[in-house]
């Protein structure tokens, strides 16, 4: 899947053409084999191709049957598959980053913002459909419990003037929450990357301006007169469509769907990268002026990107919600943000199995290591993860810019 | 000819004043003038390209070459004046647009795309393919596969079809650009240094080509190397200080006094 898909298929018939030309001196003929030199792994020949084309089909099946079959024999419990879930939703959000900051170059610190505002979507529809039953306003809405932060009454009372607002009232269909939970962060990236793209920002300063978006979101939406439910967020989640979200049945499968979704936003990118439009958007990374000058524009290419990974980014939230169980403006801090480029830099970027891979290393180092341990000497402490985190951020850059999926390539070779 | 009576016939047929029916000259460039910084890198009364001209332009470093090109391609709007191309006024128009109007341009530097192939970096060369959808979806047709292989062949990069750019040597790279260029087939290339760092049959081929691009398109190049200046035979412009200082064939220019003082003697 990896190697197979990244052969461009229209040169392969004049490829054949060229090659029966000669190499004309030797040194060249050196350089270039060392060339493919460079281009094997460690591993070579049959066993190269193979692990290339059944390793990805491999981690597809263990996801998504060794691992709930795991659970159903009791030998993982119901929160590791839960976890493995969440983490998978953070995946969607990297895979859309590598995108827009792995392929076309532009490093946005907006990401966890879009994801935001899929989970607001999908969190509003799941208070929505919340405990506790039987309040409703005077227009006869169902007041969602986590509203009362906003309200000066307790919860149960709902006097006349605590009403649902506008705002909350398309998120009580599902079809309605999933479409708008792709197209509120898909215009708002649009916006956003209209306004800067159009005026030229680039680099360093649109990443500080998409910065700045965050924070200013996060403010927005920690204020209790927003009727967003404050810094307390999103809470009292009780069915999805019907089902209890507690039951394992219902926990299992929404994993299998982020799982899936993760799959298909996947393909998704591979095909975007694949496709003359993602070679545009490398061009652009490496010199966006020479492609004006050949007739492109480009900020309208990096809009699409831009939009497309808000919009998956937004998809992730809405994964997200559903199995965290609470949904607070934490998800939208500037640090979220940063993390996501975290996992997709560890992962190796220009790759998007390398951003999966990142994200679900950091998750997974990150569960591992902020659990309380007593070792020998000391006690580990949940706050040391952050020295880790750092730690492991400045050595890939360091050592490995290549990130994870580098040292896949070196073991069974790069597709050219 | 003196450089007064030239000027005064580039006016008589400036697309704007034209008092002809026809049109003379592809491009035109009235009262150009280009500050930077109270410094004018570039004062041009009258200048015009006539249909399939390959127009030589040289000059002293400083003198203004890279800046008249890039106050064509729309990199640089110019302080005063307008640019005419066939016909129209583009002097305000992005360089996407003048692009797309036919004006092709290679840089000093050979600007190619580094992390994509050879044949990544010709396939986005390729006229006609920008709209997002068409680029998203559509692929690339027989035809324009073989032009591309044709023109590689050409200048010798076939064998490198698949490698990197960022691996090519720098004749090869200047080769690159150059086919992409081609490839692009633009009314108008503004051609920028092609022969440097080019070894001698390296630079022997380039003019042949560029001499072979004459027949259907018209050309503006930039160059230094005077020997490859010859072996173009075509009409000079010298620029100095932003100045048109003399122009004529490459024999008449030599001539000129000004010109052996600030340029060519030295």
């Amino acid at each position: 899947m990896f190697r197979k898909a990244a052969i461009p298929q229209t040169g392969d018939q004049a490829s054949s053409e060229a090659s029966s030309q000669s190499i004309e001196t030797n040194e060249q003929k050196l350089w270039q084999e060392k060339q493919i030199e460079a281009e094997k792994g460690l591993v070579n020949g049959q066993l190269s191709i193979f692990l290339r084309r059944y390793v990805p089909w491999a981690l597809l099946f263990i996801g998504l049957v060794v691992i709930p079959a795991l659970y159903y024999i009791g030998l993982i419990t119901l929160g590791t598959v839960n976890m493995l879930g969440r983490y998978m939703a953070f995946a969607i959000v990297a895979v859309g980053l590598d995108l827009i900051w792995g392929y076309t170059g532009i490093l946005s610190l907006c990401q966890s913002f879009f994801f935001a505002l899929g989970g607001y979507a999908m969190g509003m529809y799941l208070a929505h459909h919340g405990g506790p039953e039987g309040i409703v306003d005077a227009n006869n809405w169902k007041i969602p419990a986590c509203l009362y932060v906003v309200y000066p009454y307790k919860v149960g009372e709902a006097p006349g003037d605590a009403l649902v607002p506008w705002f909350w009232k398309p998120f009580y269909t599902l079809p309605v929450t999933l479409i708008l939970g792709l197209l509120i962060p898909g215009i708002a990236a649009l916006a956003i990357g209209y306004f800067g793209f159009k005026s030229r920002v680039r680099g360093v300063y649109f990443a500080i301006l998409t910065q700045a978006i965050t924070v200013a979101g996060w403010l927005v939406f920690c204020m209790n007169n927003m009727k967003l439910c404050g810094t307390n967020g999103l809470t009292r989640f009780d069915r999805i469509a019907g089902f209890q979200l507690t039951t394992p049945h219902v926990k299992v499968s929404l994993y299998i769907v982020t799982l899936l979704a993760l799959v298909g936003v996947y393909v998704l990118c591979k095909q975007v990268v694949k496709s003359r439009l993602g070679r545009i958007l490398v061009a652009i990374r490496d010199d966006e002026t020479t492609l004006r000058f050949s007739g492109y524009k480009p900020y309208i290419y990096k809009l699409f990107a831009f939009s497309l990974a808000g919009m998956i980014a937004g998809l992730g939230g809405m994964l997200y919600a559903p199995q965290m169980g609470i949904f607070t403006p934490t998800n939208m801090e500037a640090s979220a943000s940063i993390l996501v480029v975290v996992w997709v830099a560890v992962g190796g970027r220009g790759a998007l199995s390398g951003a999966i891979l990142g994200t679900l290393a950091v998750n997974l180092l990150y569960n591992f290591f902020t659990s309380e341990k007593n070792l020998l000497l000391f006690t580990w402490r949940t706050e040391y993860w952050q020295f880790i985190l750092g730690g492991l951020f400045i050595g890939v850059v360091l050592l490995f810019p290549g990130g994870l999926i580098d040292l896949w390539h070196r073991l069974v070779g790069k597709a050219k | 000819m003196n450089q007064a009576q030239r000027i005064a016939e580039y006016k008589e047929y400036s697309p704007r004043d034209s008092r002809f029916t026809e049109e003379r000259y592809l491009l035109f460039l009235e009262d150009i003038t280009a500050v930077f910084d109270g410094f004018k890198a570039l004062d041009i009364e009258a200048l015009g390209i006539e249909y399939n001209e390959l127009r030589v332009i040289i000059g002293p470093n400083g003198a203004g070459k890279t800046t008249l090109c890039d106050v064509v391609s729309g990199k640089t709007r110019p302080t005063t004046g307008s640019v005419f191309y066939d016909g129209a006024d583009i002097t305000q128009q992005t360089e996407a647009e003048i692009a797309l109007r036919g004006i092709g341009r290679k840089f000093q530097t050979p600007t190619v795309f580094d992390s994509l192939t050879t044949y990544e970096n010709m396939e986005l060369a390729l006229p006609g393919h920008y709209r997002l959808w068409s680029n998203l979806f559509g692929g690339t047709t027989k035809a324009q596969r073989e032009r591309i292989m044709e023109i590689l062949e050409r200048v010798g990069l076939a064998d490198e079809l698949h490698r990197e750019a960022k691996y090519l040597s720098h004749g090869q790279r200047q080769w690159l650009a150059i086919s992409t260029l081609i490839l692009s087939d633009p009314k108008l290339l503004l051609v920028d240094e092609p022969a440097a760092g080019l070894t001698d049959a390296e630079t022997a081929l380039t003019a042949e080509l560029l001499l072979e691009l004459k027949e259907d398109h018209t050309l503006i190049v930039i160059e230094h190397d005077m020997d490859f200046v010859r072996q173009l035979d075509s009409f000079v412009t010298v620029l100095n200080e932003g100045v048109i200082m003399a122009e004529g064939m490459m024999h008449e220019v030599q001539q000129n006094e000004g010109v052996i003082e600030a340029y060519l003697g030295r």
